[in-house]
Formats: C-alpha cells, sequence, structure tokens
C-alpha cells in the first residue's frame, strides 16, 4: 500500500515535470539538441585524438567508443532521474524552502526526487546511444543474451552510481551551499574519466574510482567481460559479471547518508 | 575605466565571501587538469608516432586552461539580463557612458574577476608540483601577457554581441548554448587546437575563438615562436575589432526598436 | 494531556559573521567568527483543542523556532513537546498529516501549475482518497470563492488570491492543527478581513486548533483570546490582550475634538501627549481620576465637539515590552 502511494506519486511528479517543460517546446527542443551536439562535439575530440595516436594503452577508438556510449547513456540517466538532487542546493535548502517537504507526510528523498525530471538530457542519452550502436558495429561483439544483459545492467547500474554521487551532492548542502562545485569532479569529472579504460590513470586515482566510488563497475569492468579482455590489474571474471550490482549499492549507501544529512538538518535548522 | 574597477572591485570582493566557494572550485580545476593530464600521458606512452606538440607543451596547454576557464564567455551576465528583463535598462540608457561601453565594461569585469581569483593559487601550485613548465622565454612571457589581455578583451567583445541579441529575444539560450559549443570546440578548451586533423587547420585558424585560449597558451609554451607571435596578436585584434563593430551596430539598431516601441 | 504542550524547550544556533571591506573578505577566507544565539531559552505554554492562539514578537525572538519545533521540523536541544499525544520530531510523518501549515512570504504551492494540479499533487501527497478530496476541495472552492482561480498557473495570482490558494492547500487534508505565519502580509484590506473572516469561521465551525505568529496585531485582536509573547527566546506573556495592556500601563486616553486650537487645553490630572490641529490626545490614570470626572471637567472648560476614550493602541504596550525586555 505504501509502496504503491508512492509509486502514485513519483509518477505524479514526473507527469507534472514533463508538462512542464512541453509547456516551452522550443526551448525544450534547443536544449535537446545542444546537449546532443555538445556531446558530439566531444566525441569529435576524442577521434581527433585516436587519428593522432592510433591507440590508448592498446584500446582502440571503437573498444573506448563502448566505454564511451555506456558511460554517457548512464549519465544521462541519473541527470534526468536525479536532477532533483543535483538542483537541490541552491533550489531548495538556499530559498528555505526544505521546511516545506519536511512538514509533509512522504519520505523527503522521494519529494527531492521528484522536484524535477528534466528530459532534454535525453540528448546526451541519444548520443550515447549512436556511439555504443557504432561501437558494436565496428567491433563485431557477439551479443548473446547475456552480454546485452549486462551491458543493459551496467548502465542502470552506471545511472545509479552517479545518481548516488548527485544524492551526495544534494547532502552536502545542508552544511554548505557555496562548494557544491566539488562534486563536479566525481560527477561531470567520472563521467569523462569513465570514457577512456581505467587502466591508463595512475594507481590511486584508479583506487579511488574503484574502491570509493564505484565508477570501474560503470563500464571499465562490464566491458572487459563484453570484449574478453583482460584488466592488467586482474580483476576476476566474477566481479566483471558483478558490477552493475555495485552501483545499486553504492545509491543505496547514499541514501542512508541522505538520513544522516536530514538528521543534521534538523537539529541545527541551518 | 573607472566603471570597470568598480565592478570588478565589487564582483572580486562578492567572489572572496565565498571561501567554500572559492576552494571548491579551486579543487575541481586541479582535478580536471590531472584526469586531462594523464589521459594525453596514456596517449602520448602509446604510440611514437610524431605528433604536433610535445607532453610538456600539452601540459601547459592543460594547465592555463584549466587557470583561465572562466575567461570563456559562456555565461550571460545576470544583471544586465534583469535589467532587459525588468526594463530598468531606459535608465542607463540616460547615463553618459554609452550603452555598450557599459555593457563592456560589465562583461569584462565580471570574467576576469574570478579569472584572477582562480588562476594566481593555480599557477602557484602546477608550476612547481604539477609540471607546468614557466613560459619558454622572456619574450614568450611578455608577449603572453599581451596575448592574455587581448583574450580577455576578445571574451568582453563576444559577450557583448551575445548580449545585445538579448534586445531581440528574451531569453536568447539557444544561441548561447550553440556559441558554447562552437566555442569549447575552437578555442582549445577540449583539446589543444593542433591536435585537429590537418585538412580542418584551416578553418580552426580562420575562427575568433583561438584568441582566447589557443593563441597565449601556445606563445607561454614557446610552440607559436616569437617571429609567429605578432602575425597571431593581429589576427586576435582584428577579430575583436570586428565583434566590437558588429556589437555596435546591433546595439545602434535595438535601441532604436526599444525606443520606437517605447521600451 | 493538553492538545499541544511544550515545556522548557531549548535551541542554540550557531551564527557566523562576516567582516566589511576587502580586507575583511581576505581575513575571511582563512578565519571565521560566529556566535551562539539562543532562539528558545526555556520556552513552556499548553494549548486546548480549538483554541486560536496568537505568538508575538519582533524578530528573531524565537517565533519560527518554536513552530519548527511544534511541526517537527527542528529537533530542539532539550525539553519536551507533545502535539495530540506525539513528539513531533520522533514521528514526523505520522505527525505532519494531522498539521497545517501556511508561510505568508513562502508558498506551498508548484509556481509553474495550474492552482488546481497543486491540490491534485497534495492529494497524492498526503493520499486523501478521491471522494473524500473532492469533498473537501468543493467546500473549500466554494467558502474561499477559488472557483475562477482554480486553472490559473500559480505565479500569475496575485498575494491575495495566492493567500486563498495557499490556505485551502493547508487544509485539504483536513488537518486538526493549523500553523500560521504572517497569513495576512501584503494584503490590501478586503483581502485582509476575507482572511480574517475564513479563520473564525474555521476555528469556530471546524474546531481547527490554530497558532497564528504575526507582526499584524490587528491580526490578534480580531481573532485571539491569547496571546504568547515571546523575546530572547522566553515567554514573557501568556494570557489575554487586556491582561498584558493591564500588566504594562493602566493608563486610559481621551482623544478630543475642539472647536478651536485648544492651545490652553491642561488638567491637573491628564497629560498631553499629542495634538493634530484641533485634535488633542491627553492620557490619564483611572485609578487617579475616573473618566467621568476628567470629562465633565474638560467640556466644562472646553469647546469640545466630540470625545473618545479608548485604551493605549497595542503597539505602543508591546514596543514597552521590548524595551523593557532589551538586554
Amino acid at each position: 500500500m505504501k509502496i504503491k502511494g508512492s509509486l502514485r506519486l513519483l509518477l505524479h511528479y514526473v507527469a507534472v515535470s514533463v508538462r512542464g517543460q512541453m509547456q516551452y517546446k522550443t526551448s525544450f527542443a534547443i536544449g535537446l539538441v545542444a546537449q546532443f551536439l555538445l556531446m558530439g562535439v566531444e566525441w569529435i575530440a576524442i577521434w581527433s585524438l585516436f587519428a593522432r595516436f592510433g591507440n590508448l594503452a592498446g584500446w582502440t577508438l571503437p573498444e573506448v567508443a563502448l566505454l564511451y556510449g555506456m558511460a554517457n547513456m548512464a549519465f544521462a540517466i541519473s541527470e534526468t532521474a536525479a536532477r532533483g538532487f543535483d538542483i537541490f542546493g541552491y533550489r531548495v535548502v538556499k530559498q528555505g524552502d526544505f521546511d516545506w517537504l519536511l512538514l509533509r507526510p512522504r519520505s523527503t528523498a522521494l519529494q527531492v526526487a521528484g522536484l524535477e525530471f528534466r528530459l532534454r538530457y535525453l540528448g546526451r542519452f541519444a548520443q550515447g546511444a549512436v556511439v555504443l550502436a557504432w561501437a558494436t558495429a565496428k567491433l563485431g561483439i557477439g551479443w548473446t543474451l547475456a552480454k546485452a544483459g549486462l551491458a543493459a545492467a551496467a548502465i542502470l547500474g552506471g545511472a545509479c552510481m552517479f545518481s548516488g554521487l548527485f544524492v551526495l551532492q544534494a547532502v552536502l548542502s545542508f552544511w554548505t551551499t557555496e562548494s557544491l562545485e566539488i562534486l563536479n569532479t566525481v560527477t561531470y569529472g567520472g563521467v569523462e574519466t569513465a570514457q577512456y579504460p581505467l587502466a591508463i590513470y595512475r594507481d590511486w586515482f584508479r583506487k579511488f574510482f574503484t574502491y570509493v566510488i564505484p565508477l570501474a563497475c560503470l563500464n571499465y569492468f562490464p566491458a572487459l567481460a563484453i570484449l574478453g579482455r583482460t584488466d592488467p590489474s586482474g580483476v576476476p571474471a566474477v566481479i566483471q559479471w558483478m558490477s552493475p550490482v555495485f552501483g545499486m549499492l553504492f545509491l543505496l549507501v547514499t541514501l542512508r547518508i541522505w538520513d544522516f544529512g536530514v538528521r543534521h538538518y534538523r537539529s541545527t535548522g541551518s | 575605466m573607472r566603471p570597470v574597477f568598480a565592478i570588478f572591485s565589487a564582483r572580486f570582493r562578492g567572489l572572496l565571501q565565498y571561501r567554500a566557494a572559492a576552494l571548491a572550485g579551486l579543487a575541481t580545476q586541479f582535478f580536471w587538469g590531472l584526469i586531462r593530464l594523464m589521459i594525453f600521458d596514456a596517449f602520448y606512452r602509446s604510440s611514437t608516432a610524431p605528433q604536433p606538440m610535445d607532453y610538456a607543451q600539452v601540459a601547459v596547454y592543460i594547465w592555463l586552461g584549466q587557470a583561465f576557464f572562466a575567461l570563456l564567455p559562456q555565461w550571460m551576465d545576470g544583471e544586465i539580463q534583469e535589467s532587459l528583463r525588468s526594463g530598468t535598462v531606459a535608465y542607463e540608457m540616460l547615463r553618459p557612458v554609452g550603452l555598450y561601453e557599459l555593457w563592456f565594461a560589465r562583461n569584462l569585469a565580471s570574467r576576469t574577476a574570478p579569472v584572477i581569483l582562480r588562476a594566481v593559487p593555480l599557477l602557484a601550485i602546477a608550476i612547481p608540483f604539477l609540471g607546468l613548465g614557466l613560459p619558454a622565454s622572456w619574450t614568450a612571457a611578455g608577449a603572453f601577457c599581451v596575448a592574455m589581455v587581448a583574450a580577455a578583451l576578445l571574451s568582453a567583445a563576444i559577450a557583448t554581441l551575445m548580449t545585445t541579441t538579448l534586445l531581440w529575444t528574451v531569453s536568447g539560450e539557444g544561441i548561447w548554448q550553440l556559441l558554447a559549443l562552437t566555442m569549447w570546440l575552437f578555442s582549445g578548451t577540449l583539446i589543444p587546437l593542433p591536435f585537429f586533423p590537418e585538412w580542418l587547420q584551416p578553418l580552426v585558424n580562420a575562427l575568433p575563438f583561438r584568441g582566447l585560449m589557443d593563441v597565449p597558451f601556445r606563445i607561454w609554451s614557446g610552440h607559436i615562436p616569437p617571429s609567429a607571435v605578432l602575425p597571431n596578436l593581429a589576427s586576435v585584434a582584428c577579430w575583436t575589432a570586428v565583434i566590437i563593430g558588429m556589437g555596435r551596430l546591433l546595439i545602434a539598431r535595438g535601441t532604436r526598436k526599444l525606443v520606437v516601441q517605447g521600451g | 494531556m493538553p492538545f499541544i504542550e511544550a515545556e522548557h524547550l531549548v535551541k542554540t544556533f550557531h551564527v557566523s559573521e562576516r567582516e566589511p571591506g576587502i580586507g575583511g573578505a581576505l581575513r575571511g577566507l582563512f578565519h571565521r567568527r560566529g556566535r551562539e544565539v539562543r532562539a528558545l531559552d526555556g520556552v513552556s505554554f499548553a494549548i486546548r483543542e480549538g483554541e486560536m492562539l496568537g505568538y508575538i514578537g519582533p524578530n528573531g525572538a524565537g517565533k519560527s523556532t518554536t513552530v519548527k519545533v511544534l511541526g517537527g521540523i527542528l529537533v530542539p536541544d532539550s525539553g519536551t513537546c507533545t502535539v495530540m499525544g506525539r513528539v513531533p520530531w520522533k514521528d514526523r510523518v505520522a505527525h505532519v498529516r494531522t498539521i497545517g501549515a501556511v508561510f505568508g512570504q513562502r508558498t506551498q504551492l508548484w509556481w509553474g501549475l495550474p492552482v488546481v494540479e497543486s491540490f491534485d499533487l497534495l492529494r497524492d501527497i498526503y493520499g486523501v482518497a478521491a471522494a473524500e478530496h473532492a469533498r473537501v476541495l468543493a467546500e473549500l472552492v466554494e467558502v474561499l470563492e477559488l472557483g475562477p482561480l482554480l486553472s490559473t498557473p500559480v505565479r500569475q495570482l496575485s498575494l491575495g488570491q495566492r493567500m486563498r490558494c495557499d490556505l485551502a492547500a493547508s487544509l485539504l487534508h483536513s488537518p486538526r492543527i493549523l500553523f500560521l505565519d504572517e497569513p495576512t502580509i501584503g494584503l490590501d484590506a478586503p483581502a485582509k478581513l476575507a482572511v480574517r473572516d475564513f479563520l473564525r469561521k474555521l476555528n469556530r465551525e471546524k474546531g481547527v486548533t490554530v497558532l497564528l505568529t504575526t507582526h499584524d496585531l490587528d491580526d490578534i485582536e480580531a481573532l485571539c483570546e491569547r496571546v504568547l509573547l515571546i523575546n530572547h527566546g522566553r515567554i514573557l506573556h501568556d494570557g489575554t490582550l487586556a491582561d498584558l495592556r493591564r500588566r504594562v500601563t493602566g493608563e486610559k486616553r481621551v482623544v478630543l475634538d475642539l472647536a478651536d486650537d485648544g492651545r490652553d487645553v491642561s488638567d491637573p490630572d491628564a497629560t498631553v501627549i499629542r495634538r493634530e490641529g484641533k485634535r488633542i490626545h491627553l492620557s490619564f490614570d483611572p485609578t487617579r481620576v475616573t473618566a467621568s470626572a476628567l470629562i465633565s471637567r474638560l467640556t466644562a472648560n472646553h469647546p469640545v465637539r466630540d470625545l473618545t476614550v479608548e485604551n493605549p493602541p497595542i503597539e505602543e504596550i508591546i514596543a514597552r515590552i521590548y524595551k523593557d525586555t532589551a538586554a
């Protein structure tokens, strides 16, 4: 009953948000196209580098395209679905409107998620999908059901992980709304990092994005399994196939941290 | 010049108030720089093919790109936008300073203040610790300073030109987004411009955007040798003059429209 | 057990301060000063079901902190509080189902949505059954005359219209307690009267308990029998407005409208406190001279055309209390 009510409310929030964006159709269309082009421009840069260097630590352009497509599709989903947490700091906390959410008999996380669902990020999703499709055609991956399932689950798990980062950013805003930009390092910086094979980075950096933030599980580990490559650090196949789970666990952990942040807010009222 | 200093000082003080924001911004720039640097490092280790720049020059390019990132005219000045929306622009038109000069000053000040706040500490750390080499020579250092001033003026000119479009459309969002895209690609924000394919280079060199980053950064590293500095700066100056001219023309038309409509 | 009960509530906030000027801003980068502010300093009170209570005090006195504690938003440092037998901050979800709130300066409606869609969202948020929602909404639409506003986006409403919609929004789930913070702020006179009428009706007919926080003492005089006065986190008065007045001063006022400019008006038992042309304000102490004695003396000595006896305005009383309790 409670879950049904929450789901119904969530759908209601989505419907309201989508209808709101459709009121300004030109602005929406421009945003969508701009997102698509923005990512296209980035892809031109990557393509140019491969034209000059030929490969990146033994990875070819189509192989990197697989990483790129998965990373951007996952990030685009989280940008749409977890947008509420992204804008929470300056739109809600700074305005002093968090009190309203506490005055309503619903979980605060649900209400924050319902603040906005921004569809223009589907432009990024589409661009990621195009690159992924190109990679698939070029690489001639034999898509078994298991491999396709792993790719889909990994994108979903990656979306959960990025959403978790947006949740952390929202938690931080209970303490300060000034320094939220720092989380851009792991959201936007994370998706930039994930566009290349994790093995190319320094050791401390790789460890940070494997053990602290499970970015490796978003596309690097699954891609190893899909491409049948071996990782220089020798991560076992089990982990490669299990990796989507870690992104989802990460989101659950950050939601617990969210509750902690709400408790802090309610005791300091800042 | 006085309004520039007044706005600059106000912006600077405003930004200093937000200690945490300044530190967070700085940390973010460092992080991005490190990611980019590691990616290029890996590319250089993957191939022995001759490249248009050496790794040290790329490192200079990346760190300067982080230090001067805020100089890119990618955000509209909020106060100007508000003055147009609320109609207070009518009062600004009554002032002795022309509307173009006023907007230009505001755009120049609101971009240079955050740049200085970020560039100084970033360079202070990146030069001794993070592989940002010193300017190739004293000449290069001097030329770099001139080129950065030119970049700031060019940035303000582009921003002011974009601001004038607000006289026709209130949001102007679409144009700004397309401009930002073009700018990222052709200023050197994404990758150093020499890495683009040879067939694209004529276009890259013809566009004005390289004056924002590519030209000063390559002067610093010596990739643009002292002998080539003058023609490069001349091209930037020409573009700046053209864009200022276009902005003035549009403002003249736009304000006439405002007056006819009764604002 | 009282309907709402607060005992010895204490709440302290940490406030940081900024120094002026560029030098100050630079110093602020490395070192920042701060101080502790005691917003609630042992606040106790009890409210019966169906009461309409005025809560007054200067800015920063602790009013909104109290409301936040009662609303379950804020956890106090110490002290106890129960609302309908529940501790608000311990059982937030169950507690907020039974309360409604209106903050005059901040709408709870969705800025870009038509009013009725905000109401629909609130129905799903509170999980009100469709039939019940329709019934309550129809009633509110009628009483608050919302019919023509329902399809208007919130951002296009006037302040008075928005306030009526906010009132409706806070009552859609039929709460038994309503917290109001400055519900008439910025409203024109007819809109103020409409809001007051509605609140009176709501309190009398539905028995909804109302806690009214406001700077507008006319609201309090019109609506509330009982008043809580808070300053520096302490309750300074709990009783009727008349009690409050008596506590501060027993004096009364006579206002004379004269035929001449009354330069020579004076009386051994009264003091002239203000002259406005032919209108003279005098104050007197009713324990020293009765009103009737004073009036007959004044009318005998001066060409009085009209005369009223009144209490000192409540603003003055309160201002005097604030001054007396200033730290």
